[in-house]
C-alpha cells in the first residue's frame, strides 16, 4: 500500500487554500497538543493515584482553586484567537475581487449546469483559466444544493429562491473535483463533476469554440421572445421602467424605500414582479414564475446588464 | 435491622435484605404496563431505547458495509439514503434524547433526591406511552418503505420533492417531542419540590444539576421543533407556502427554525452524559468533584449559551457575513463551559483513589473522546475552516465523537454503575472491561479516519464516492465491526447477570449518595423512611471515616 493511499489533504489549487490549510494545521497543532496534554494528565493521575491497599481513601488535598480562573480565561482567550483567525480567512474567502471573470451555475437534481458570458454552456464540467479570479453566480432549479470545490477549499449552498455568489482563483492547472455537498435526493452522490483549470491561451482557444452567441445576445432574443420589450422600452414612454443601465443603480420603490438593482432584485422582479414595484409604475407586470428557466433568467440578466445607460438619463416623474 | 438516619455523617446504614423490592412487589404484564413507579418506567424505557439502538445500529452497520467500496454496489442509492436518514432519526429521537434522562434519570433522580417518586407519576407513564406511539410511527415508516430526507428534513426537498414517508416520520418525531417535554417538566418540578429535608441546592449531586439544565433546554427548545415540524407537515400536505420558494416561502427559514431546536438538542443529548460522568468520577475516585460549583454552573451556562449558536449550522447556507461572525464568536464562547468541566474532572483525579472498574474505564474514555469531539467543534466554529469542511465527513466524525464517544460512553458508564442498584446483581467485571476496551478501540478506528477523509473532500451522505477515499473508509468499516462487538457484549453479559450475577448488596462501590443508602434493588417506595441530609454531595472524607469506624468499632 502506498502512502498516497492515505491522503491527508486534497490538492491545494486555489489562492485561499494555503490560508485554510494553514489555519487547519494550526488548529490541529494547538488542539492536538491540548488534547494530548489532557490525555496524558488523565492517564498519569489515574495510574499514579490508582486504588491500592495504601490508597483506599482519597487524600484531602485539593489542587489550588486559582486553577479554575486559569482554565476559564486561558481557553476563552485561545478560542477567541481561533475566532479571529477563522474570520480573517473567511474574509479572504468571501471578498470577491472586482476583476473576476463571471460564470453562472445552475444546480438541479442531479447535475451542475454552467454558463459563460461568452455563451458556452456545459454540464458537470467547468472550464476556467488559471490565476484569474472567477466569480460564480448560482441558483437552483429545485431543492437546495451546495457547490463544493475541495481543491479550492470553497463551497456555498445553492438556493432555489435567490442568487448566491462564490469565487476562487485557481493557482494550478489540472482537473479537480466538483461535489454537491448538500443532500439533494436519490442521485446526490452522483451530482459531481470536474473543474478544468487551463492556461489562459488554452482557455481562450476553448472559448473560441462553438457557442450560440454571447449570453447577452442570447438574452436579447429572450427579451423579445417573452415580449419584455413591449413595456420595457428604451425611452420613458413604456409602461415599465427603462432597464438600460439599471443594474447596480439605486431604484426608488413605490412604497418610498430604495433598493439597489442587483442580480437578486432583477431576478425577483421577473419572477415576482409585484413584490417591489419601482416608484411611478403600476403593478401590472405578470409573473414569469415557472415560465422562465434558471438558465434563461441568467441570459436575460446578462442582457439587461449589458445594455448601457442612455446618454441622457430620462427619469419619469411620478 | 431498621433504617437509621445519621445526622452527623453521610453514611446511612442500609437496610439489610428487604424481601420486597420494586421488581417483585407486583407481578404480571399489567403491573408493568400500568405502573406509576419511576423505577419500573425506567425499565420500560430501557427496553424500548435498547430496541431502537439495535435498529439504528444495524442501519449504521449496513451503511459501513456499503462504503467498503467506492461504487454504490450493495444497495440502491434510494436504499442508502433511507438508511442514513432512518439511522439519524432513530438514534437521535428514539435513542439518544431519551436514553440517559428517561432510563437513568427516571430511575436514579428521585432516589438521589430522597423522594418516593417523581412529582407526577402518571404523567411519567404517559411520557412513555407517548414515546412508544411516536416510536410506532418510526417503526411503521421503516416497514412501509422508509424516508429519504436526511434526519434534518431540509425544505423544499422534504415538503415538495421527496416521495417517501415524510409525513409519518415527522409526525412520529413531533409526538415523541411531547414525551421529552413531559419528562423535562416532571424532572423540573421534582427537583424544585421534592428534595429530602436538608438537601439544599448545593448539596445536590451534580447529576441533578445537569439533568436540571437538560430539562430546561427540553422545555424551551422542543416546542420549537414541534412548531417547525408542524409547519413542515402543513406545507407538505396542504401546500401552504412557508418554506418552499415555489409557494412563496423561504427554505433558509426552515434551517433557522430547525437548528434553533436541534442545536440545543445536542446539549439535550450531551448534558445528561456529563451528569453521569460527574457521578462516576466522584464514585471511582472517592472524592468530591473538584470545583463543584463551577461544574454545576457550567451546566446552566451550556444550557443558556446553547440557544445562541444555532446559525453556525448555516455558515454556507446563505446568512450574511455579519451573522456568520456573530455566530462564530458565540460558538467559541459555548465551548468554554465544556472545557471547564473537562478540566475539573481531570483535576479530581489528583490525589484521588482511582478505581479502574468498568464504569471508570468508560469515564476515562468519555473524557478523552469528548475532548476530541469538543476541539473539532472549534474547527467547525472557525469560519475559514468551516467553509471547506461543512457537510463533509469531518462533521460526521465530529458529532459522532460527541454523541457516540460522549453520550453513549456515558450511558454505558451509567448503566454499569447503577446496574447493581437497578437489578441487585453485579455484571461480570472482566467481560465488561473487555467490552469497554472494544468500544474505545472500535470507536476510534471507526470515526477518526472520518475526520481525515472529510478534510480530503468526501461529502457526507454519499452513496458512492471517489476512489481516493477508499482506504480511510475501509478502516472505518473495520472499526465499526469492532465497535459492534463492543456493543453486543454488554447486551449478552448484562442479560446473563440478571440470573447469574453476583448479589450486589446495597453499596458495591463504597459510593456516597442517597441511592447507595437503600437496598439493591430499592423497595417500591425507595426509602422506608424519608432520609434527612446534612452533608455535602460527595462528602467522601466523612463517609469513609464513618465506614472505617463501623469496621473498627
Amino acid at each position: 500500500m502506498m502512502l498516497s493511499d492515505f491522503p491527508l489533504f486534497p490538492e491545494s489549487a486555489s489562492s485561499v487554500a494555503k490560508y485554510v490549510d494553514g489555519l487547519y494545521l494550526g488548529l490541529v497543532l494547538v488542539t492536538g497538543a491540548v488534547s494530548l496534554l489532557i490525555w496524558l494528565a488523565i492517564f498519569y493521575l489515574a495510574i499514579k493515584y490508582r486504588r491500592r491497599p495504601d490508597n483506599e481513601l482519597a487524600q484531602e488535598q485539593e489542587p489550588p482553586a486559582a486553577l479554575e480562573l486559569t482554565w476559564t480565561v486561558v481557553p476563552l482567550i485561545v478560542f477567541l484567537g481561533i475566532f479571529v483567525a477563522g474570520a480573517w480567512v473567511y474574509f479572504r474567502i468571501q471578498r470577491v475581487p472586482s476583476n473576476a471573470l463571471e460564470v453562472y451555475a445552475t444546480g438541479r437534481q442531479w447535475m451542475w449546469k454552467f454558463q459563460h458570458a461568452t455563451g458556452q454552456r456545459e454540464i458537470n464540467t467547468l472550464h476556467v483559466p488559471v490565476n484569474r479570479p472567477v466569480k460564480i453566480t448560482m441558483a437552483s432549479e429545485d431543492v437546495i444544493h451546495s457547490l463544493w470545490f475541495p481543491a479550492f477549499r470553497v463551497k456555498n449552498d445553492v438556493l432555489p429562491n435567490r442568487y448566491r455568489t462564490m469565487w476562487f482563483q485557481a493557482t494550478k492547472t489540472g482537473r479537480f473535483h466538483i461535489f454537491c455537498a448538500e443532500y439533494c435526493g436519490t442521485q446526490h452522490s452522483g451530482m459531481i463533476g470536474w473543474v478544468e483549470v487551463m492556461e489562459p491561451t488554452e482557455y481562450q482557444r476553448w472559448l473560441a469554440g462553438g457557442s450560440e452567441g454571447s449570453l447577452a445576445s442570447q438574452g436579447e432574443k429572450l427579451f423579445q421572445k417573452y415580449a419584455c420589450n413591449t413595456c420595457h422600452t428604451n425611452d420613458a414612454t413604456g409602461r415599465g421602467p427603462v432597464l438600460a443601465g439599471i443594474a447596480g443603480k439605486t431604484v426608488p420603490l413605490a412604497d418610498g424605500t430604495n433598493i439597489v438593482a442587483d442580480d437578486n432584485y432583477l431576478r425577483e422582479s421577473i419572477l415576482n414582479p409585484t413584490a417591489k414595484v419601482a416608484a411611478g409604475f403600476q403593478p401590472i407586470m405578470p409573473t414569469f414564475q415557472g415560465q422562465v428557466s434558471e438558465e434563461d433568467l441568467i441570459r436575460l440578466l446578462a442582457y439587461v446588464k449589458s445594455v448601457p445607460a442612455p446618454a441622457v438619463q430620462q427619469v419619469r416623474q411620478p | 435491622m431498621t433504617t437509621t438516619t445519621v445526622d452527623e455523617a453521610p453514611f446511612i446504614e442500609p437496610e439489610a435484605s428487604a424481601p420486597r423490592n420494586y421488581l417483585n412487589d407486583e407481578y404480571g404484564v399489567l403491573s408493568w404496563l400500568l405502573t406509576r413507579d419511576h423505577k419500573r418506567i425506567a425499565v420500560l424505557y430501557a427496553f424500548s431505547v435498547t430496541l431502537f439502538f439495535v435498529v439504528g445500529g444495524i442501519m449504521a452497520f449496513l451503511m459501513r458495509l456499503e462504503l467498503l467500496t467506492p461504487e454504490g454496489d450493495l444497495f440502491t442509492s434510494d436504499t442508502y439514503n433511507k438508511l442514513f436518514t432512518l439511522h439519524g432519526i432513530v438514534m437521535i429521537f428514539f435513542f439518544l434524547i431519551p436514553a440517559i434522562p428517561a432510563v437513568l434519570g427516571n430511575f436514579i433522580l428521585p432516589i438521589m433526591l430522597g423522594a418516593k417518586d417523581l412529582a407526577f407519576p402518571k404523567l411519567n407513564l404517559l411520557s412513555w406511552y407517548i414515546y412508544m406511539i411516536g416510536g410506532t410511527f418510526g417503526v411503521y415508516v421503516i416497514i412501509a418503505g422508509g424516508v429519504d430526507t436526511g434526519w434534518t428534513f431540509y425544505t423544499p426537498f422534504s415538503t415538495q420533492y421527496s416521495n417517501t414517508h415524510v409525513f409519518a416520520v415527522t409526525l412520529g418525531a413531533f409526538i415523541t417531542g411531547f414525551s421529552s417535554i413531559l419528562t423535562g417538566l416532571n424532572f423540573l418540578v421534582t427537583i424544585h419540590r421534592m428534595r429530602a429535608p436538608g438537601l439544599t441546592w448545593f448539596r445536590l449531586p451534580l447529576f441533578v444539576w445537569s439533568i436540571y439544565a437538560t430539562s430546561v433546554v427540553i422545555m424551551l427548545a422542543t416546542p420549537v421543533l414541534a412548531i417547525t415540524l408542524a409547519l413542515l407537515m402543513i406545507e407538505r400536505v396542504l401546500h401552504v407556502g412557508i418554506f418552499d420558494p415555489a409557494l412563496g416561502g423561504d427554505p433558509v427559514l426552515y434551517q433557522h427554525m430547525f437548528w434553533f431546536y436541534s442545536h440545543p438538542a445536542v446539549y439535550i443529548m450531551i448534558l445528561p452524559g456529563m451528569a453521569v460522568i460527574s457521578e462516576c468520577v466522584a464514585a471511582f475516585t472517592r472524592k468530591k468533584i473538584f470545583g463543584y460549583k463551577f461544574v454545576a454552573f457550567s451546566s446552566l451556562a451550556i444550557a443558556f449559551l446553547g440557544f445562541l449558536v444555532w446559525a453556525h449550522h448555516l455558515f454556507v447556507a446563505g446568512i450574511s457575513i455579519y451573522s456568520a461572525l456573530i455566530f462564530s464568536f458565540l460558538s467559541m464562547i459555548v465551548a468554554v463551559p465544556s472545557a471547564i468541566k473537562v478540566f475539573n474532572w481531570t483535576a479530581t483525579l489528583y490525589k484521588a483513589s482511582v478505581s479502574w472498574q468498568t464504569p471508570m474505564l468508560y469515564v476515562l474514555g468519555f473524557i478523552g473522546l469528548f475532548t476530541i469531539g469538543g476541539v473539532t467543534g472549534l474547527f467547525l466554529g472557525a469560519l475559514g475552516v468551516d467553509v471547506h469542511v461543512h457537510d463533509s465527513y469531518f462533521v460526521v466524525a465530529h458529532f459522532h465523537y460527541i454523541m457516540v464517544g460522549g453520550t453513549i460512553m456515558a450511558y454505558l458508564a451509567g448503566i454499569h454503575y447503577w446496574w447493581p442498584k437497578m437489578t441487585g446483581r453485579m455484571y461480570p467485571e472482566w467481560w465488561a472491561r473487555l467490552s469497554a476496551l472494544l468500544v474505545f478501540v472500535g470507536f476510534n478506528l471507526t470515526f477518526f479516519p472520518q475526520f481525515l477523509v472529510g478534510y480530503v473532500g468526501m461529502p457526507r451522505r454519499y452513496h458512492a464516492y471517489a476512489p481516493e477515499f477508499q482506504v480511510l473508509n475501509v478502516l472505518s468499516t473495520a472499526g465499526a465491526t469492532v465497535l459492534a462487538a463492543g456493543y453486543l457484549l454488554p447486551m449478552i453479559y448484562l442479560a446473563w447477570s440478571l440470573k447469574f450475577g453476583r448479589k450486589a448488596g446495597p453499596n458495591p462501590w463504597g459510593a456516597v449518595g442517597l441511592e447507595w443508602a437503600t437496598t439493591s434493588p430499592p423497595p417500591k417506595e425507595n426509602f422506608h423512611e424519608t432520609p434527612v441530609v446534612s452533608w455535602e454531595a460527595y462528602d467522601y472524607p466523612a463517609f469513609l471515616k464513618a465506614m472505617k469506624e463501623t469496621q473498627h468499632g
